[in-house]
Protein backbone atom coordinates (compact mmCIF):
# COMPACT_ATOMS: atom_id res chain seq x y z
CA UNK A 1 0.00 0.00 0.00
CA UNK A 2 1.22 2.91 -1.43
CA UNK A 3 1.85 6.17 1.42
CA UNK A 4 0.91 8.94 -0.90
CA UNK A 5 -2.61 9.85 -2.53
CA UNK A 6 -1.14 9.72 -5.66
CA UNK A 7 -3.55 8.77 -8.44
CA UNK A 8 -2.21 4.83 -10.18
CA UNK A 9 0.23 5.88 -12.84
CA UNK A 10 -1.57 5.19 -16.21
CA UNK A 11 0.10 5.90 -19.78
CA UNK A 12 0.62 9.34 -20.80
CA UNK A 13 1.24 10.23 -17.35
CA UNK A 14 3.67 13.57 -17.91
CA UNK A 15 6.93 13.53 -15.27
CA UNK A 16 7.73 17.21 -13.76
CA UNK A 17 10.18 18.58 -16.45
CA UNK A 18 13.45 19.95 -15.26
CA UNK A 19 15.61 22.89 -16.83
CA UNK A 20 19.35 22.97 -15.83
CA UNK A 21 22.08 24.71 -17.17
CA UNK A 22 25.24 23.39 -17.51
CA UNK A 23 28.87 24.97 -17.00
CA UNK A 24 32.25 24.62 -17.07
CA UNK A 25 32.67 24.12 -13.46
CA UNK A 26 30.04 21.54 -13.91
CA UNK A 27 32.00 19.80 -16.12
CA UNK A 28 34.87 20.20 -14.17
CA UNK A 29 33.10 18.71 -11.35
CA UNK A 30 31.80 15.77 -13.58
CA UNK A 31 34.81 14.68 -14.24
CA UNK A 32 36.53 14.50 -10.97
CA UNK A 33 33.25 12.85 -9.83
CA UNK A 34 33.09 10.27 -12.93
CA UNK A 35 36.72 9.96 -13.03
CA UNK A 36 36.38 10.56 -16.57
CA UNK A 37 39.11 13.08 -17.51
CA UNK A 38 38.65 13.56 -21.45
CA UNK A 39 40.02 16.60 -22.71
CA UNK A 40 36.95 17.61 -24.82
CA UNK A 41 35.34 18.46 -21.37
CA UNK A 42 38.16 20.23 -20.07
CA UNK A 43 39.59 21.75 -22.75
CA UNK A 44 38.34 24.44 -25.83
CA UNK A 45 41.70 23.76 -27.45
CA UNK A 46 41.85 20.33 -27.60
CA UNK A 47 37.91 20.26 -27.95
CA UNK A 48 38.65 22.62 -31.65
CA UNK A 49 41.61 20.10 -32.77
CA UNK A 50 39.00 17.47 -33.36
CA UNK A 51 36.64 19.17 -35.07
CA UNK A 52 34.15 20.42 -32.09
CA UNK A 53 32.86 24.14 -32.25
CA UNK A 54 33.75 24.15 -28.38
CA UNK A 55 33.76 22.15 -25.20
CA UNK A 56 31.34 19.81 -24.61
CA UNK A 57 29.35 18.12 -21.84
CA UNK A 58 30.31 14.34 -21.01
CA UNK A 59 27.09 12.75 -22.59
CA UNK A 60 27.17 10.28 -19.20
CA UNK A 61 26.50 13.75 -17.84
CA UNK A 62 23.72 14.29 -19.75
CA UNK A 63 22.05 10.85 -19.32
CA UNK A 64 22.41 11.14 -15.12
CA UNK A 65 20.91 14.80 -15.19
CA UNK A 66 17.84 13.19 -17.43
CA UNK A 67 17.47 10.28 -15.25
CA UNK A 68 17.07 12.39 -12.14
CA UNK A 69 13.49 13.29 -13.96
CA UNK A 70 13.08 9.45 -13.24
CA UNK A 71 14.41 9.51 -9.78
CA UNK A 72 12.87 12.48 -8.51
CA UNK A 73 9.55 11.14 -10.00
CA UNK A 74 9.53 8.20 -7.02
CA UNK A 75 7.22 6.07 -8.41
CA UNK A 76 8.87 3.13 -8.00
CA UNK A 77 12.54 0.81 -8.26
CA UNK A 78 14.12 1.78 -11.45
CA UNK A 79 14.89 -1.27 -13.64
CA UNK A 80 16.84 0.02 -16.50
CA UNK A 81 17.84 3.29 -18.04
CA UNK A 82 19.57 3.52 -21.63
CA UNK A 83 20.04 6.51 -24.00
CA UNK A 84 21.81 7.01 -27.22
CA UNK A 85 24.47 10.05 -27.63
CA UNK A 86 22.81 11.52 -30.40
CA UNK A 87 24.53 15.37 -30.38
CA UNK A 88 27.00 16.84 -28.30
CA UNK A 89 25.57 19.38 -25.60
CA UNK A 90 28.23 22.88 -26.27
CA UNK A 91 29.25 24.42 -23.04
CA UNK A 92 30.53 28.36 -23.49
CA UNK A 93 32.56 29.88 -21.16
CA UNK A 94 30.44 32.10 -19.78
CA UNK A 95 28.08 31.84 -16.17
CA UNK A 96 25.52 30.99 -18.07
CA UNK A 97 26.43 27.95 -19.66
CA UNK A 98 24.69 25.35 -21.73
CA UNK A 99 21.18 25.05 -20.60
CA UNK A 100 18.99 21.23 -20.96
CA UNK A 101 15.75 20.62 -20.62
CA UNK A 102 14.65 17.07 -19.66
CA UNK A 103 10.93 15.89 -19.84
CA UNK A 104 9.29 12.64 -19.76
CA UNK A 105 6.43 10.48 -20.13
CA UNK A 106 4.85 7.20 -19.17
CA UNK A 107 4.92 5.74 -22.65
CA UNK A 108 3.85 2.30 -22.07
CA UNK A 109 2.65 -0.09 -19.33
CA UNK A 110 3.37 -3.76 -18.88
CA UNK A 111 2.14 -6.67 -16.75
CA UNK A 112 5.31 -8.84 -15.86
CA UNK A 113 5.07 -11.50 -13.31
CA UNK A 114 1.95 -9.61 -11.14
CA UNK A 115 3.91 -6.47 -11.38
CA UNK A 116 3.43 -3.02 -13.28
CA UNK A 117 6.49 -2.01 -15.17
CA UNK A 118 6.36 1.93 -16.34
CA UNK A 119 8.51 2.26 -19.95
CA UNK A 120 9.46 6.06 -18.95
CA UNK A 121 10.65 7.71 -22.33
CA UNK A 122 12.61 10.93 -21.90
CA UNK A 123 13.70 13.83 -24.19
CA UNK A 124 16.44 16.31 -23.39
CA UNK A 125 16.67 18.92 -25.26
CA UNK A 126 19.62 21.46 -25.65
CA UNK A 127 19.62 24.76 -28.09
CA UNK A 128 16.09 23.47 -29.37
CA UNK A 129 17.80 19.87 -30.73
CA UNK A 130 17.43 16.38 -28.92
CA UNK A 131 20.42 15.55 -27.73
CA UNK A 132 20.12 11.67 -26.20
CA UNK A 133 18.42 9.18 -28.72
CA UNK A 134 16.12 7.68 -27.18
CA UNK A 135 16.56 7.64 -23.68
CA UNK A 136 14.23 5.06 -21.67
CA UNK A 137 14.03 4.01 -18.19
CA UNK A 138 11.97 1.03 -17.10
CA UNK A 139 10.40 1.63 -13.45
CA UNK A 140 8.50 -1.24 -11.59
CA UNK A 141 5.55 0.74 -10.23
CA UNK A 142 4.91 0.62 -6.59
CA UNK A 143 1.31 1.39 -6.47
CA UNK B 1 39.99 -0.04 -40.02
CA UNK B 2 37.99 -2.82 -39.56
CA UNK B 3 37.81 -4.27 -36.22
CA UNK B 4 38.80 -8.14 -35.85
CA UNK B 5 35.13 -9.72 -35.27
CA UNK B 6 37.21 -12.66 -33.91
CA UNK B 7 37.06 -10.57 -30.92
CA UNK B 8 33.13 -11.17 -29.94
CA UNK B 9 32.84 -12.88 -27.26
CA UNK B 10 35.84 -12.08 -25.83
CA UNK B 11 36.27 -12.01 -21.82
CA UNK B 12 38.37 -9.58 -19.73
CA UNK B 13 39.26 -10.84 -15.79
CA UNK B 14 37.38 -8.55 -13.46
CA UNK B 15 39.29 -4.88 -12.82
CA UNK B 16 40.50 -4.65 -8.99
CA UNK B 17 37.97 -4.05 -6.45
CA UNK B 18 35.99 -1.08 -6.33
CA UNK B 19 35.06 0.45 -2.86
CA UNK B 20 31.92 2.37 -2.64
CA UNK B 21 32.17 4.95 0.00
CA UNK B 22 29.58 7.80 1.11
CA UNK B 23 31.76 10.37 0.40
CA UNK B 24 32.39 9.22 -3.19
CA UNK B 25 28.39 9.10 -3.47
CA UNK B 26 27.99 12.39 -2.29
CA UNK B 27 30.44 14.11 -4.53
CA UNK B 28 28.95 11.93 -7.51
CA UNK B 29 25.49 13.26 -6.39
CA UNK B 30 26.55 16.63 -6.06
CA UNK B 31 28.42 17.12 -9.46
CA UNK B 32 24.93 15.51 -11.17
CA UNK B 33 22.47 18.20 -9.29
CA UNK B 34 21.18 15.44 -7.59
CA UNK B 35 19.61 16.46 -3.78
CA UNK B 36 17.37 13.48 -2.42
CA UNK B 37 19.08 12.16 0.58
CA UNK B 38 19.19 8.78 -0.15
CA UNK B 39 22.42 9.67 -1.59
CA UNK B 40 23.66 11.62 1.26
CA UNK B 41 22.01 11.09 4.70
CA UNK B 42 22.31 7.12 5.92
CA UNK B 43 19.57 7.90 8.02
CA UNK B 44 17.51 8.81 5.16
CA UNK B 45 18.60 5.73 3.00
CA UNK B 46 17.46 3.75 6.33
CA UNK B 47 14.28 5.16 6.43
CA UNK B 48 13.95 4.19 2.61
CA UNK B 49 14.61 0.71 3.31
CA UNK B 50 18.17 0.80 2.36
CA UNK B 51 20.96 -0.42 4.77
CA UNK B 52 23.01 2.86 3.92
CA UNK B 53 23.12 5.82 1.36
CA UNK B 54 22.55 4.69 -2.51
CA UNK B 55 24.19 5.83 -5.32
CA UNK B 56 22.36 7.21 -8.48
CA UNK B 57 21.77 5.09 -11.48
CA UNK B 58 24.44 6.39 -13.37
CA UNK B 59 27.14 5.93 -11.01
CA UNK B 60 29.11 2.95 -11.88
CA UNK B 61 30.34 4.95 -14.96
CA UNK B 62 32.90 5.16 -12.81
CA UNK B 63 33.40 1.48 -12.79
CA UNK B 64 32.38 0.72 -16.27
CA UNK B 65 34.47 3.49 -18.02
CA UNK B 66 37.37 1.55 -16.51
CA UNK B 67 36.20 -1.40 -17.85
CA UNK B 68 35.84 0.02 -21.11
CA UNK B 69 39.63 1.85 -21.07
CA UNK B 70 41.02 -1.95 -20.00
CA UNK B 71 39.70 -3.23 -23.26
CA UNK B 72 39.89 -0.34 -26.06
CA UNK B 73 43.47 -0.03 -25.01
CA UNK B 74 44.34 -3.58 -25.90
CA UNK B 75 47.25 -3.65 -28.07
CA UNK B 76 45.75 -6.88 -29.89
CA UNK B 77 42.29 -5.19 -30.36
CA UNK B 78 43.71 -2.11 -32.05
CA UNK B 79 41.30 0.09 -31.79
CA UNK B 80 42.06 3.60 -32.98
CA UNK B 81 41.54 5.50 -28.83
CA UNK B 82 41.77 8.82 -30.66
CA UNK B 83 38.69 8.43 -33.77
CA UNK B 84 36.76 6.82 -30.39
CA UNK B 85 33.18 7.93 -29.36
CA UNK B 86 30.44 6.99 -26.98
CA UNK B 87 27.35 5.61 -29.23
CA UNK B 88 25.12 4.91 -26.39
CA UNK B 89 24.79 3.70 -22.88
CA UNK B 90 22.69 0.85 -20.82
CA UNK B 91 22.45 0.13 -17.47
CA UNK B 92 20.09 -2.86 -16.24
CA UNK B 93 19.59 -2.79 -12.24
CA UNK B 94 19.65 -6.14 -10.09
CA UNK B 95 19.77 -4.09 -6.96
CA UNK B 96 21.32 -0.09 -6.10
CA UNK B 97 24.73 0.39 -5.26
CA UNK B 98 24.73 0.67 -1.57
CA UNK B 99 27.32 2.42 0.18
CA UNK B 100 30.37 -0.04 1.37
CA UNK B 101 29.68 -2.23 -1.55
CA UNK B 102 33.04 -3.99 -2.89
CA UNK B 103 32.29 -4.12 -6.77
CA UNK B 104 34.04 -6.16 -9.56
CA UNK B 105 33.14 -5.03 -13.25
CA UNK B 106 34.51 -8.17 -15.60
CA UNK B 107 33.89 -7.80 -19.36
CA UNK B 108 33.15 -9.20 -22.40
CA UNK B 109 32.91 -7.87 -26.00
CA UNK B 110 29.49 -8.43 -27.19
CA UNK B 111 29.08 -7.49 -30.73
CA UNK B 112 31.49 -5.91 -33.85
CA UNK B 113 30.17 -4.67 -36.65
CA UNK B 114 30.80 -2.36 -39.61
CA UNK B 115 28.87 0.16 -41.04
CA UNK B 116 28.99 3.46 -43.67
CA UNK B 117 32.34 3.02 -42.84
CA UNK B 118 32.66 3.21 -39.18
CA UNK B 119 33.46 0.33 -36.46
CA UNK B 120 31.05 -0.32 -33.83
CA UNK B 121 31.78 -2.22 -30.54
CA UNK B 122 29.47 -3.59 -28.05
CA UNK B 123 30.98 -4.10 -24.41
CA UNK B 124 29.92 -5.61 -21.56
CA UNK B 125 30.53 -4.91 -17.94
CA UNK B 126 28.93 -7.21 -15.66
CA UNK B 127 29.45 -5.59 -12.14
CA UNK B 128 28.91 -7.78 -9.32
CA UNK B 129 29.63 -7.44 -5.60
CA UNK B 130 31.61 -9.46 -2.99
CA UNK B 131 29.30 -12.45 -2.92
CA UNK B 132 29.25 -12.72 -6.81
CA UNK B 133 26.18 -11.35 -7.28
CA UNK B 134 25.15 -9.04 -9.56
CA UNK B 135 24.32 -5.96 -9.17
CA UNK B 136 24.46 -3.61 -12.36
CA UNK B 137 24.67 -4.59 -15.54
CA UNK B 138 26.21 -2.25 -18.04
CA UNK B 139 26.31 -1.85 -21.73
CA UNK B 140 28.55 0.46 -24.04
CA UNK B 141 28.63 1.00 -27.71
CA UNK B 142 31.47 2.67 -29.02
CA UNK B 143 31.78 4.08 -32.56
CA UNK B 144 35.33 4.87 -34.17
CA UNK B 145 35.58 6.95 -36.86
CA UNK B 146 37.41 5.58 -40.17
CA UNK B 147 40.41 8.10 -40.59
CA UNK B 148 39.70 10.29 -43.02
CA UNK B 149 41.43 9.78 -46.84
CA UNK B 150 44.40 11.76 -47.42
Amino acid sequence: MSETTAPRVAVGDELPAIEVRITRADLVRYAGASLDFNPIHLSERFARSVGLPDVIAHGMLTMAIAGRVVTAWGRGELLDYSARFTRPVVVPDDDEGAALTVAGKVAAIDEEDGARIARIALSAHFDGKTVLGKPVARVRLSD
Amino acid sequence: MALDPAFVGREYPACAVYEVSREKIREFAVAIGETDPVHTDPEAAKAAGHPDVIAPPTFTTIINLAAINTIVTDPALGLDYGRMVHGDQAFTYHRPVVAGDELTASSTIEAISRRAGNDFITLRADIADAAGRPVVTARAQLVVRDAEEA
